[in-house]
């Protein structure tokens, strides 16, 4: 689903982001990237959603090859994922079902069929009663479902969850978490970056730290017993 | 496009006072380009006014037969830059005379025989009375036997012609710059709007919006803000060309006001500016973030 193969991110400053990452997530997989700030976690992020290229090295995301992607072909990208963020990017001027079918509305779905996708996802979250509500009236944690809901709506194969839990507090932080593991259940991907490391001693989810831009630790290859990952 | 209207619309009612903002900025720009047309098509009428008065006058020898007379006329009538055709008989050019040159008239009373020659007025059609035009059709008359001698003004022609020049490239130059003032104005406005979307614009690309699909509601809503700025701009005109006239005391009262066509094609700038100044912002928002 994900390959990173020695990708390399500078920018015009001089500064590295990224230092020869290398890696590969399967399907199914659950993946915390982990690191300090500035380690290198949102720079992966906004690669595996195009919104930056690599500077060397190859990235490709459910097939498609972000280093040699067309501006028309980001689109169809974004539409095979979804994408959270520790500030939810909601719009403020609209109840919680618009934001999520705006994600539909966007991708030219069919009218008919919206208002029941979006039912279904806000129901997923656990918020089918507050379909009306602005992102105002809700809190922290409600909010984050609602981007949930908005990242799910398109059943993308891929979920990027970019400090998801950064804003909240600890009991809409496990809400949180505990949703995006009923997803993976499911079969979605999920890539979460956190710098929560009790969040993710809780599970045995595969772990990628990252420092300074470079790889430094991949549980994978614990359990592959000291063999790099595929 | 259901889509894409709600989205337009909705976008003039989440900001309101930056919506009214943007349409009477685009009014104004487009009132001072208007305010400007309405001087230039004024001076235009004016300019046209004189140019009416444009004349050859054929002297003809006495004695001509009065069918010889009648053939050249027809004849004078069929030259392509010819609006109009009159014979003047030497009677006639009399009691013109009379009547028109009253400090004269006691003079012209006492006469025994009448000094006057019998003409033939020729009028020019318009876009032909320039000085060139005007000394080739006066040659032409020349060459008729029975013309004894032919006048038409040269030096007041040419002045014309210099006067004609002088209002087209100085209203070419002033008309255009207008013109790229009001585009700027535009095009900041709209720029305006667009940065006070940036949050949404950034979410619709995230959630894999196309290009194409973000302009739109832009596009609609710029050519809509253009559409009713040029609406305001042409009451604003309006008002102010009733004003002048009415208040000037009948000095101006010759005034004239866009005509059908001239309103469209206002509108119709107004609309292109709208949507040439969404386009432009838009696409630099777009490549930018």
């Amino acid at each position: 689903m994900i390959r990173f193969s020695h990708v390399y991110k500078s920018y015009p400053n001089g500064a590295v982001a990224l230092k020869d990452a290398t890696f590969r997530v399967g399907k199914g997989e659950f993946v915390f990237l982990t690191g300090h700030s500035g380690a290198g976690k949102s720079t992966i992020m906004k690669l595996l959603f195009a919104e930056q290229r690599p500077s060397g090295g190859d990235v490709r995301v459910s097939g498609y090859n972000i280093g040699a992607l067309r501006g028309d072909e980001i689109p169809k990208l974004r539409r095979r994922l979804g994408v959270v963020f520790q500030d939810f990017r909601l719009l403020e001027d609209r109840p919680a079902a618009e934001n999520v079918a705006f994600a539909l509305e966007v991708t030219g779905a069919r009218r008919d069929t919206i208002a029941a996708r979006v039912t279904r996802v806000l129901t997923q979250v656990g918020l089918s009663a507050k379909n009306r509500a602005f992102p105002g009236e809700l809190s922290g944690g409600e909010q984050q479902r609602v981007a949930i809901a908005r990242a799910l709506v398109n059943d993308p194969a891929i979920l990027l969850a970019d400090e998801p839990t950064g804003n909240l507090d600890e009991r809409a932080t496990r809400g949180v978490f505990q949703l995006l593991r009923d997803i993976n259940a499911g079969g979605t991907v999920i890539v979460m970056a956190t710098h929560d490391l009790d969040l993710v001693r809780q599970t045995t989810y595969r772990t990628i730290e990252l420092r300074e831009g470079a790889v430094v630790y991949d549980s994978a290859d614990d359990r592959a017993g000291a063999e790099p990952s595929p | 496009m259901r889509l894409l209207t709600r989205e337009a619309v909705l976008s003039f009612r989440r900001a309101p006072l930056l919506s009214v903002l943007s349409v009477t900025t685009i009014g104004f720009s487009l009132f001072t380009l208007g305010l400007f047309g309405l001087v230039a098509i004024n001076l235009r009428q004016a300019l046209r006014g004189l140019e009416e008065r444009v004349e050859i006058v054929a002297f003809v020898l006495r004695g001509t037969p009065t069918e010889t007379i009648t053939l050249a006329t027809q004849d004078i009538a069929a030259f392509p830059e010819v609006r109009e055709v009159a014979f003047v008989s030497e009677d006639q050019a009399l009691a013109r005379a009379r009547r028109e040159l009253v400090e004269f008239r006691d003079a012209y009373r006492d006469l025994q025989t009448n000094p006057l020659p019998a003409s033939i007025e020729v009028r020019m059609k318009e876009g032909s009375q320039d000085a060139a035009t005007v000394g080739r059709v006066a040659e032409r008359l020349r060459g008729f036997g029975f013309v004894d001698d032919v006048r038409f003004g040269r030096e007041w022609v040419q002045k014309l012609d210099h006067l004609r020049n002088i209002t087209g490239v100085v209203g070419l130059v002033i008309g255009l710059a207008f013109a790229a003032v009001a585009v700027v104005i535009i095009g900041v406005t709209i720029r305006l709007t667009i940065l006070q979307r940036a949050r949404e614009i950034a979410i619709m690309r995230l959630v894999g919006a196309t290009n194409w699909f973000i302009r739109g509601p832009f596009l609609l809503e710029g050519t809509l803000k253009g559409f009713l700025g040029g609406v305001f701009s042409l009451g604003l005109c309006y008002g102010g060309y009733r004003l002048f006239r009415d208040r000037s005391g009948g000095t101006f009262a010759d005034l004239i006001f866009f005509r059908t066509e001239q309103m469209l094609l206002i509108l119709l700038f107004g609309v292109l500016l709208g949507l040439a100044g969404s386009l432009v912002s838009v696409g630099r928002h777009l490549r930018d973030v």
